[in-house]
């Protein structure tokens, strides 16, 4: 058995969750948030709409499978199992952690990917009651601080603009193909720029706040990101422009609520946000439903969507919106994520409806 | 609700529905059918739909009055199904209830034009796509135009086909039967001798069988799907195997949700699974099982299910989503997204369940019971029940679960060691103690690596056995309690070690003599360390929304309880009864289910403890609390102790509730009914026999083993047969007849091991004698209730396996009159309130009490139902100090006849001799109502799949006696025109006697003409085979037809007067002379 240094979860309101050390051991602090995910840590934790989160995982037993290679990429750049080029959340919180995985494309432990990272993760948390609290009081700041280690202040990264943080800083193009989409990195996940390359498009990456109106292209893709909607006035701008140029143009998660915003809808913090693989939603005026996967904190008003849009999803638990669409015009959103990884993949069509309008 | 109906248009033109149940319960086929079919008349009944059942298994839950509306207590064949259809003329039928039995049965309706003839239409999956799934062939071809990788085969109908099959894939094959439960006349094999033995076995049960490439050591996944009309399809959830492919799916531990799978991996299953059931077109439910590369990311559909199977019933308990429930709803019409999910009752019932915890499911076996039959397990299915254990570690559920399985082990670790001679071919040739093996193998320093060489089994689960095994290596190094570390003492309960595991850690054998007190030892110093469990939901949403769920589990992984207690006392806790298993079935099912729902009548909360996931107690819309968690004193009283009930239950699950008495009595928790002290009193053979000699009533002679000079004595005074028995028996384990002095010292040493708390007894064994059952419910010792019924067979044959009568139709008044007096007198002296049963025996008008439970027997919802009185609805009230009345004298005269007859395995069960003796092996029953005993008999007798006999019959009778009873029966088949075919001995005194019959010879006489080459040849339609006693010796004899009967499923009958009863009724009474009446009409 392993013997490991304690450490305790310290909530907001003044709760404290003891538990044991398997990450790096150093102070943090954020938001946290739970995901009822059963599978994809490594896909979660390199997702950059984590960033400044601390992740709890409602199922009980994490790292079973260990952690795939940092190294194949099929694509330049675009590590094939991971979703960025590091972990993103602050750390993360589980209830029984399994130190010696077992999966053939298992390298390393997650307990070492971790400390390579230098993130904390802890174990022996009642990460149920964890998240009855977080359910019934919302999502909550806290921090991590470990036996006979430094206390460290709480920290709200919605406060920050976090899209600027994660955002790539440079143009960076993908992928082969007669038609070229903008894809705006809000936080992006690799496995956006996968589908979309893999349906034989060019992909031009291009950073949060790039007015990409001074480039040709055939198609404006909005990435997921994470944090406040607020902060990415910029974006908002250009999609705007975007919209009197009139090409196709769809968003996804973060995506959604930009391109809501810019048609005038208004944008709200659900009390404890999506965060799983299990979401029903239901494609407006039909009888098609779909599960998706979900990770996200703020959700667009349904009632405040102008006139000439309409919902394009809803979830079928809350009522919630789930994306939206024009009237006439070729722009489209989705609050879950069609690219999945971690999830399922049953909307993972958007991208063909998508590629098809260029 | 207004909306969503006009949505759905099927439903309004469905008006009267038709389920079909699956019978008795057997191997492959057991209770999680009359879970499914319950849950899915419960759905009928939402919407006022009007049902009617065919299901001739008696003692289940949906033939309980306010399940269905009309039910058929008579046998699921396409024959009476067709009955039933003419006289009730319903509008559509369910074939996904039931099982294999149903299913089949619907298909040759389906082919054979019933159904379109009376118009009915099926409701769900459409018959196509259940034959594109069943026949293998069509099943490759459908999934291979969608491009789904199968697993390489050939589908073969004879054995020839199939040893070319062979040679082109190259051995080691395995052979499936198409069309058949639970994996029934599958295998591997290595060789062509192997294949020829199997496939001809199969062949005798299906048209088809289906050689393939064996994939032995891939890990086997399965995914439960659910489909609508509008082809919306959700997974509820996924599966592992913790054992790799080769071994069935029933006969494997199994997780749920997956461990070892990644995202990528879980996801590509996941989406293979959702496009296979829109391409079959399932609507409803399926299941999709994978054999899944342990190296890449190659898989293999072994197969659909497209109907509920046992799977679904675990994957429902698993996650608390309905399936049965869901899938019928959606056979009338609805879309998923017009149900709720019921836990939460606001969210959509389209949703994946995400699972906070984990389940483990552990198979209960009892090959033990069977005389040689082999105990490697694989590809065909041999267990006869199973348990699931809820926990948050995997280390947990397995410990959980492996005390579950009641087979006297106390979890992974800290058993009774076992010798095994070749640990490298034990783990590699895996067994029913396989999980026991590995702990040996860590014991002995094997590492996780070679264990798995040897075993396949991932990495992932033995590094978790490895972890136990280290944490009890770590207990073991101290000696008192208190030197234990709480930091180590925590660690121990996180992964599920029970307070009388730490204290053999550390205490060593002197658990063995003081095991219950130096437990509660354990369990004061860990409470004093404030080290307790706490008790969480099932919400199907890992409490992502507010439900207001009443599933709920105990665990050491977490530090606050989800629920909040009353304090009031107004619960009643109803103990379960565990595992099925040879012994404890459906029936207690039943029994607790009732008692349940009296109590919630009677104004107090239902709280039921049990883990069975085939169990319709365990769901939990049937109490106000289920707790599915362990029946140990130690489970029982963490509930106990935060639930502060009115009271327990402990007389309605069997006898696992029934053991636990004296302990919770000295704990102090109220037991409802008769006292612990009295239960003690009928169980320990001692005081009860002090009893009877007190009240003046007899018992066979019987004395307490201490030593071999005691016996000898004892057995020079009564002669032999003597009856081998210890006491607190259910079943008969470790009970038998010796014939001889051998015999005796080799079971004395067998049941000296069972149980040490308590002595072993001798018997002496009554011939030829009548057995009589009381089953009763008294009131402060005076009995209300009662039904006395009668066996077929003589005593001998284990009460459970015996063809029972009520009311007795061949007992004399005098006899009767007796047994009521014995039975109040014996009521009175132990105070008796509750339910309870005694066993006599009668011979020449001597009446000997041969057994007393004060609990609910196995017979109580056959007697109940047959005479129309519930005696656990009264048996409850007496317990919840209710007063009852007798009912009025004419309740007790019935004029017709119930007859409970059993189901037997032995097909499933290689090699096993089907005989029956003291010690019980049927695996389930049926109950048939008819106007006389012989037409209850042959309703019954189809039921558990006896066929009548076309032509030709094979008699083989034992003794003079026997053969004397079955004289008159061999005289009415020659009359009927049957062809007897008799082997030397009984066709010389059929011959003497005036019936001819042709001689057939034994396989140890070399002439002609053999009897095992005419079974071979399909020339017998019955085997009727007596042995003579129950000596090895004998038994040897006929053993080979015995065998090569079942193995051919050749109806076989080996009890001379169930035979005589068999073969009057159905000379007497024409098949189209057996009335088509529902339960109500009699």
């Amino acid at each position: 058995m392993q013997e490991s240094k304690k450490a305790v979860l310290t909530l907001e309101d003044g709760t404290k969750f003891e538990g044991f050390s398997f990450g790096y051991e150093k102070p943090c602090a954020g938001e946290v948030v739970f995901n009822t995910a059963m599978t994809g840590y490594p896909e979660s934790l390199t997702d950059p709409s984590y960033e400044g989160q601390i992740l709890v995982t409602t199922y009980p037993i994490l790292g079973n499978y260990g952690v795939p290679s940092a190294e194949k990429c099929s694509e330049a750049n675009v590590c094939d199992y991971f979703e960025s080029n590091r972990i993103h959340c602050e750390a993360i919180v589980c209830q029984d952690y399994s130190w010696i995985p077992s999966h053939w494309q298992s390298e390393r432990t997650l307990s070492d990917w971790l400390k390579a990272e230098k993130i904390p993760g802890i174990y022996g948390i009642d990460t149920r009651a964890l998240t009855k609290l977080l359910r019934e009081k919302g999502s909550m700041l806290g921090k991590i601080t470990f036996e006979g280690g430094d206390d460290i202040d709480f920290h709200d990264p919605n406060q920050e603009n976090l899209i600027a943080k994660v955002s790539t800083k440079e143009v960076q193009e993908f992928g082969e193909g007669a038609k070229t989409v903008v894809l705006v990195d809000c936080g992006t996940k690799y496995n956006i720029i996968r589908c979309l390359t893999r349906r034989g498009v060019k992909v031009v990456l291009v950073p949060w706040d790039y007015d990409f109106t001074t480039i040709p292209y055939d198609g404006l893709f909005i990435s997921n990101g994470p944090g406040n909607p607020e902060f990415a006035e910029e974006t908002v701008k250009n999609i705007r422009k975007a919209m009197e140029i009139g090409k196709p143009i769809c968003g996804i998660c973060m995506g959604n609520q930009l391109l809501s915003k810019a048609a005038g809808a208004k944008i709200y913090k659900l009390k404890y946000g999506h965060r799983s693989h299990n979401q029903p939603v239901r494609l407006a005026g039909t009888e098609k439903c779909f599960i998706t996967s979900q990770n996200h904190g703020f959700a667009v008003d349904n009632d405040t969507i102008p006139e000439d849009w309409e919902p394009h999803f809803i979830n079928m638990n809350d009522g919630t919106n789930e994306g939206i669409r024009h009237r006439s015009k070729p722009f489209f959103s989705a609050q879950f994520h069609p690219e999945a990884s971690s999830g399922p993949k049953d909307t993972e069509f958007i991208f063909d409806d998508f590629v098809k309008l260029l | 609700m207004q909306e969503e109906k006009q949505t759905s248009n099927d439903v309004k033109q469905i008006k009267k529905v038709l389920f079909l149940g699956s019978g008795a319960l057997k191997i492959g086929e057991a209770g999680e059918f009359d879970y499914s079919g319950s849950q899915a008349l419960k759905a009928m009944k939402e919407e006022n739909i009007a049902t009617v059942l065919i299901n001739p298994n008696i003692a289940t839950v949906q033939t309980s009055e306010g399940f269905a509306d009309k039910i058929y207590f008579l046998p699921v064949t396409p024959y009476f199904v067709e009955k039933v259809i003419e006289k009730e003329r319903p509008d559509g039928i369910f074939l996904a209830f039931g099982g294999q039995t149903a299913l089949n049965c619907g298909v040759k309706l389906y082919q054979s034009g019933v159904l379109e003839k009376y118009n009915v239409r099926v409701l769900g999956t459409p018959v196509q796509a259940i034959m594109d799934t069943e026949d293998r062939e069509l099943f490759v071809r459908k999934l291979d135009e969608i491009d789904v990788r199968t697993i390489k085969s050939e589908a073969c109908d004879s054995v020839e086909g199939a040893l070319a099959a062979a040679d082109r894939l190259g051995y080691p094959v395995i052979i499936r039967a198409a069309y058949a439960l639970g994996g029934l006349g599958s295998g591997f094999c290595d060789n062509r001798e192997q294949l020829v033995s199997l496939v001809e076995q199969a062949l005798s049960f299906s048209p088809q069988v289906l050689v393939e490439k064996s994939l032995k050591g891939w890990k086997e996944v399965e995914y439960e799907v659910v489909r609508d009309r509008y082809d919306n399809c959700i997974t509820v959830c996924n599966m592992e195997n913790f054992d790799p492919l080769g071994i069935h799916t029933g006969e494997s531990i199994v997780v749920a949700p997956s461990q070892t799978l990644s995202n990528e991996d879980y996801h590509m299953l996941r989406k293979l699974a959702i496009k296979i059931i829109r391409h079959i077109g399932i609507i409803g439910e399926c299941n999709v099982q994978y054999a899944f590369d342990p190296e890449s990311m190659d898989y293999r559909v072994i197969e659909v299910n497209a109907r509920l199977s046992r799977s679904s019933a675990l994957a429902s308990k698993a996650t608390g989503y309905p399936l049965a429930f869901v899938a019928a709803k959606l056979g009338l019409g609805y879309g998923l997204f017009e149900l709720k999910n019921s836990v939460t009752r606001s969210t959509s019932a389209f949703f994946e369940p995400a699972l906070d915890y984990i389940v483990c499911k552990i198979p209960r076996w009892d090959l033990g019971k069977f005389h040689g039959v082999r105990r490697e397990i694989g590809s065909s299915m041999k267990s006869v029940g199973e348990v699931m254990a809820i926990g948050r570690t995997f280390e947990e559920v397995i410990q959980k679960g492996l005390r579950m399985i009641g087979q006297g082990k106390h979890g992974f670790v800290e058993n009774k060691g076992g010798d095994i001679a070749d640990l490298d071919k034990a783990l590699s040739e895996p067994t029913d103690k396989r999980i026991f093996v590995i702990e040996e193998a860590l014991r002995r320093g094997y590492t996780v690596e070679r264990i798995h060489e040897l075993t396949k089994i991932d990495r992932w689960f033995l590094q978790k056995l490895m972890t136990i095994h280290q944490t009890n290596l770590e207990l073991e190094e101290y000696d008192s309690l208190e030197a234990i570390p709480d930091s180590l003492m925590r660690r121990a309960k996180e992964q599920g070690f029970s307070d009388f595991q730490i204290g053999r850690a550390i205490f060593g054998d002197r658990m063995i003599k003081e095991g219950e007190s130096l437990s509660l030892v354990v369990r004061d110093n860990r409470l004093q360390r404030g080290i307790r469990p706490v008790v969480k939901q099932i919400d199907t949403l890992a409490a992502e929304y507010p439900a207001q769920t009443n599933y709920l589990y105990l665990t050491y992984n977490g530090s606050q309880n989800d629920v909040d207690y009353k304090g009031d006392h107004r619960s009643v806790v109803v103990l379960g009864s565990g595992a099925y298993r040879i012994g404890s079935s459906v029936e207690f099912d039943w029994c607790g289910v009732n008692a349940l729902l009296t109590v919630a009548k009677e104004g107090y909360r239902p709280v039921m403890i049990n883990y069975n996931p085939e169990t319709v107690s365990t769901d939990y819309d049937m109490c106000e609390r289920l707790y599915f968690d362990e029946l140990t004193y130690e489970r029982v009283m963490d509930i106990m102790e935060l639930e502060l009930p009115h009271g327990a239950i402990l007389s309605t699950g069997g006898q696992i509730p029934n053991n636990l008495a004296m302990r919770l009595d000295a704990a102090g928790v109220n037991i409802l009914g008769t006292q612990a002290v009295d239960i003690d009193n009928a169980e320990d053979r001692n005081k009860f026999s002090q009893l009877c000699d007190s009240i003046g009533v007899d018992q066979p002679r019987w004395r307490e083993l201490t030593s071999m000079e005691d016996i000898d004595q004892f057995v020079a005074e009564v002669g032999f047969p003597v009856l081998v028995r210890p006491s607190y028996v259910l079943s008969g384990a470790a009970m038998n007849v010796c014939s001889n002095e051998e015999e005796l010292q080799r079971f004395l040493k067998m049941a000296a091991n069972v149980s040490k708390q308590h002595p072993v007894v001798v018997t002496e064994f009554i011939q030829e004698a009548k057995e009589i059952e009381m089953d009763a419910v008294a009131q402060n010792g005076e009995i209300k209730l009662y039904a006395i019924s009668e066996h077929i067979e003589f005593a001998g044959v284990h009460s459970g396996d015996a063809t029972i009568q009520y009311p007795p139709q061949k007992l004399y008044v005098e006899t009767m009159r007796r047994i009521k007096k014995i039975s109040g007198r014996i009521a009175a002296a132990l105070h008796i309130s509750g339910p309870f049963n005694i066993q006599f025996l009668a011979k020449n008008n001597d009446i000997k009490v041969i057994e007393c439970n004060l609990r609910a027997s196995r017979s109580f919802p056959f007697v109940s139902k047959v005479s129309k009185q519930n005696f656990i609805s009264a048996a409850t009230r007496v317990m919840l100090g209710l007063n009852v009345d007798k009912p009025a004298k004419s309740a007790f005269d019935l004029d017709y006849v119930g007859i409970k007859a059993s189901q037997f395995s032995f097909s499933r069960l290689q090699g096993a001799d089907p005989v029956l003796g003291v010690d019980m092996s049927s695996t389930g029953e049926v109950g048939c109502i008819g106007d006389d005993t012989s037409e209850a008999i042959l309703k019954a007798m189809l039921s558990v799949g006896y066929t009548i006999p076309k032509k030709t019959v094979l008699l083989s009778s034992g003794t003079a006696r026997q053969k004397v009873d079955l004289l008159e029966p061999a005289r009415m088949l020659h009359s009927k025109g049957y062809t007897i075919y008799a082997t030397p001995g009984t066709q010389r005194f059929l011959a003497q006697n005036g019936v001819p019959a042709i001689e057939v010879y034994f396989p140890s006489e070399d002439k002609q003409p053999q009897a095992l080459e005419m079974l071979h040849n399909k020339e017998i339609d019955l085997v009727i085979n007596i042995p003579k006693n129950l000596t090895p010796k004998e038994l040897s004899n006929g053993y080979k037809i015995r065998r090569a009967a079942i193995d051919l499923n050749v109806p076989l009958l080996t009890n001379a007067r169930l035979a005589s009863a068999f073969i009057r009724a159905f000379c007497e009474i024409p098949l189209s002379e057996i009335k088509i009446k529902s339960w109500d009409e009699y």
